[in-house]
């Protein structure tokens, strides 16, 4: 597996913010790389380092093994990118946009071949390529998708994109994981940028996330989450499973237990044997929510704020009590996700 | 590049409607003229614009005197200053750079096209001023036309001289172009860009009536604007036209280096 993108102690300053800090990205072909971090985290500063429109501070970064941006000439052609939302000339159509953008740079194909793959793309992406409205007319997901063809009209070795399917309906959203998905088993890889776990949950198969401009986490989805050892179970008679079991259970939530175990159905037959009521059980696995999470020490959602907060007031009832233990202990539970049971 | 640049900038509505606004004002003068039949006094305000009513076919150099000192500088200012600033504003300036299109071609190509928008700009108007010319003004009867020196020059002496005119007011805009442009790369608002440019002007005309800056005006952008006056001189005066064009030529280089110094370096994350 050769590295597509690699990069080393990439960092970006401004004065005294360290927007990304020391990163070491490593993507390999054929890769569905999912680039995760909350809004600020420094992702987009990242993918424009890669793509040479940001100078990094100090650092290098290479892509499809040519160093950014000294090598952008023989570099870009083969990447596609959609960065920070699309761009286009409001007074031009989709179609008039995209030929403009194809036109440009040096190495141009002939004319013929340069129509031919805009309205290719335009269909691939789900626009009509009859359309003559101008793009100021366009819905914002339209306008995604217009960006998305731009990225894809020179048929690129590695797509970097960024929030891909921003202000796109579920259908489209479906439509383009698709249309990614199947340019990935074409050969393509794909760089998504995204603050979306569930996009990246579904089609990534390696994930990075960068917190406050820092690399926390880079791993392959499949060993992030792997099995954890644990079994939940659900019983009303916890108490019982707490004395039969004893230090095996290492979380309890009313009737809700974790238990270290392997053998679900072992210590199903067990529990059972034993005259526990089983309401329900499965292994369980991480989610990646809880995973960045987790990897990027946020802090637990704050409790719902009371309707009237008062604290002179004697007549609030104590049973709304602390929140704060039970609501992180649920928080955390939330996190583990029955797989099967 | 430089063709997609020009297909951008005569596909873009603002341009028709930049060139129609250069023609209408030349147009209302010669309306005016040929309503009311007052010219004025030789020598006063306007060059040529007194011997138009008798010459119509002088009337394009009277129409690129009256859109020389402000709406053409105006024109160039805002095409040249939304010609980075623009593409920042749309959006469209990341995508060209990861096209790749390489960041000195971009820039030479906006330079390019914003001159070329002055070529068409100063065309259209001296060709529709001159057919104004010879249907509204003085459709004067004797052969040949006297220089402002009072010798008699050919038609084609005055066909050779508007012909050195034109060129002349193109390259007059060359420095406003080039400011225009440098000042694109510094911001990412072309209107602010465009404000910047019309301000040095501005400043440069100010400066101009003021005698207390006199050792200034041999450097200013605007000093020279109107020499081309001196090329319908016999014989022709030489001295302020090539001053003019040195000082344009010096404008042009030190802007576009430093627009080149300002972009090639620029963190493009807006």
């Amino acid at each position: 597996m050769s590295a597509v993108i690699a990069t080393r102690g990439l960092t970006k300053r401004y004065g005294e913010l360290r927007a990304v800090d020391g990163v070491d990205l490593e993507v390999g072909e054929g890769d569905v790389y999912g680039f995760l971090g909350a809004n600020g985290s420094g992702k987009t500063t990242t993918v424009r380092m890669l793509l040479g429109l940001v100078l990094p501070t100090s650092g290098e970064a290479e892509v499809l093994g040519r160093p950014m941006p000294a090598a952008r000439r023989s570099v870009l052609p083969q990447v596609g990118a959609l960065v920070e939302g699309p761009g286009a000339y409001a007074h031009l159509s989709g179609r008039a946009n995209l030929a403009l953008l194809d036109a440009s740079g040096a190495d141009r194909s002939p004319r013929r071949e340069r129509r031919r793959r805009v309205e290719e793309v335009l269909a691939e992406v789900g626009l009509d390529p009859a359309d003559r409205r101008p793009t100021r007319a366009y819905s914002l997901g339209m306008r995604q998708r217009l960006g998305l063809a731009a990225a894809l009209v020179r048929r690129p070795r590695l797509l970097v994109l960024d929030e891909p399917t921003n202000g796109l309906d579920p259908q489209g959203i479906q439509e383009i994981r698709e249309l990614l998905l199947r340019l990935n088993a074409d050969g393509t890889t794909i760089f998504l940028s995204s603050h979306l776990l569930a996009e990246i949950e579904q089609m990534c198969t390696r994930v990075g996330v960068l917190d406050r401009g820092r690399l926390v986490l880079q791993d392959s989805l499949d060993s992030l989450l792997r099995p954890t050892g644990l079994v939940e179970v659900h019983t009303p008679d916890a108490e019982r499973v707490l004395t039969l079991l004893g230090t095996a259970v290492v979380d309890r939530d009313g009737e809700r237990l974790l238990v270290g175990s392997t053998d679900t159905a072992g210590l199903n037959a067990h529990l059972v044997g034993q005259g526990v009521r089983v309401a329900g059980i499965g292994p369980y696995r991480r989610d990646l929510e809880r995973v960045v999470l987790a990897a990027t020490h946020a802090p637990a959602a704050a409790p719902p704020p009371s309707p009237s907060p008062s604290p002179a007031d004697p007549s609030e009832p104590p049973s709304s009590g602390p929140p704060a233990a039970g609501a992180v202990e649920r928080a955390d539970l939330q996190g583990l996700r029955r797989v099967d049971s | 590049m430089i063709g997609v640049e020009l297909v951008k900038m005569l596909r873009r509505p603002r341009t028709w409607l930049v060139l129609a606004m250069l023609v209408a004002l030349p147009t209302l003068v010669a309306v005016l003229l040929a309503v009311t039949d007052i010219a004025p006094r030789p020598g006063t305000g306007i060059p040529f614009l007194s011997a138009v009513l008798s010459d119509g076919t002088l009337f394009p150099l009277a129409a690129l005197g009256v859109v020389l000192p402000l709406f053409l500088p105006i024109a160039v200012a805002v095409l040249g200053g939304d010609a980075i600033a623009g593409e920042t504003q749309s959006g469209t300036l990341r995508y060209l750079l990861v096209r790749p299109v390489s960041r000195t071609t971009l820039l030479l190509a906006k330079l390019v096209t914003v001159v070329a928008f002055v070529v068409l700009a100063v065309l259209v108007v001296a060709a529709v001023s001159y057919l104004e010319g010879r249907l509204l003004l003085g459709q004067s009867p004797t052969p040949g036309t006297v220089s402002l020196s009072g010798s008699t020059l050919s038609d084609s002496q005055i066909a050779g001289r508007t012909a050195l005119a034109l060129g002349y007011v193109v390259v007059s805009m060359l420095g406003v172009a080039a400011v225009a442009l440098f000042f694109s790369t510094l911001t990412s608002s072309a209107i602010g860009a465009a404000l910047g440019t019309i301000g040095l002007l501005v400043t440069s005309t100010v400066l101009l009536g003021l005698d207390a800056a006199g050792s200034l005006h041999p450097f200013l952008p605007t000093r020279y604007w109107l020499a081309f006056v001196d090329l319908f001189r016999d014989p022709i005066r030489w001295d302020d036209v090539v001053r003019g064009l040195l000082v344009q030529l010096a404008y042009l280089l030190v802007f576009t280096l430093a627009a080149w110094a300002s972009f090639s370096t620029k963190d493009v994350d807006e």
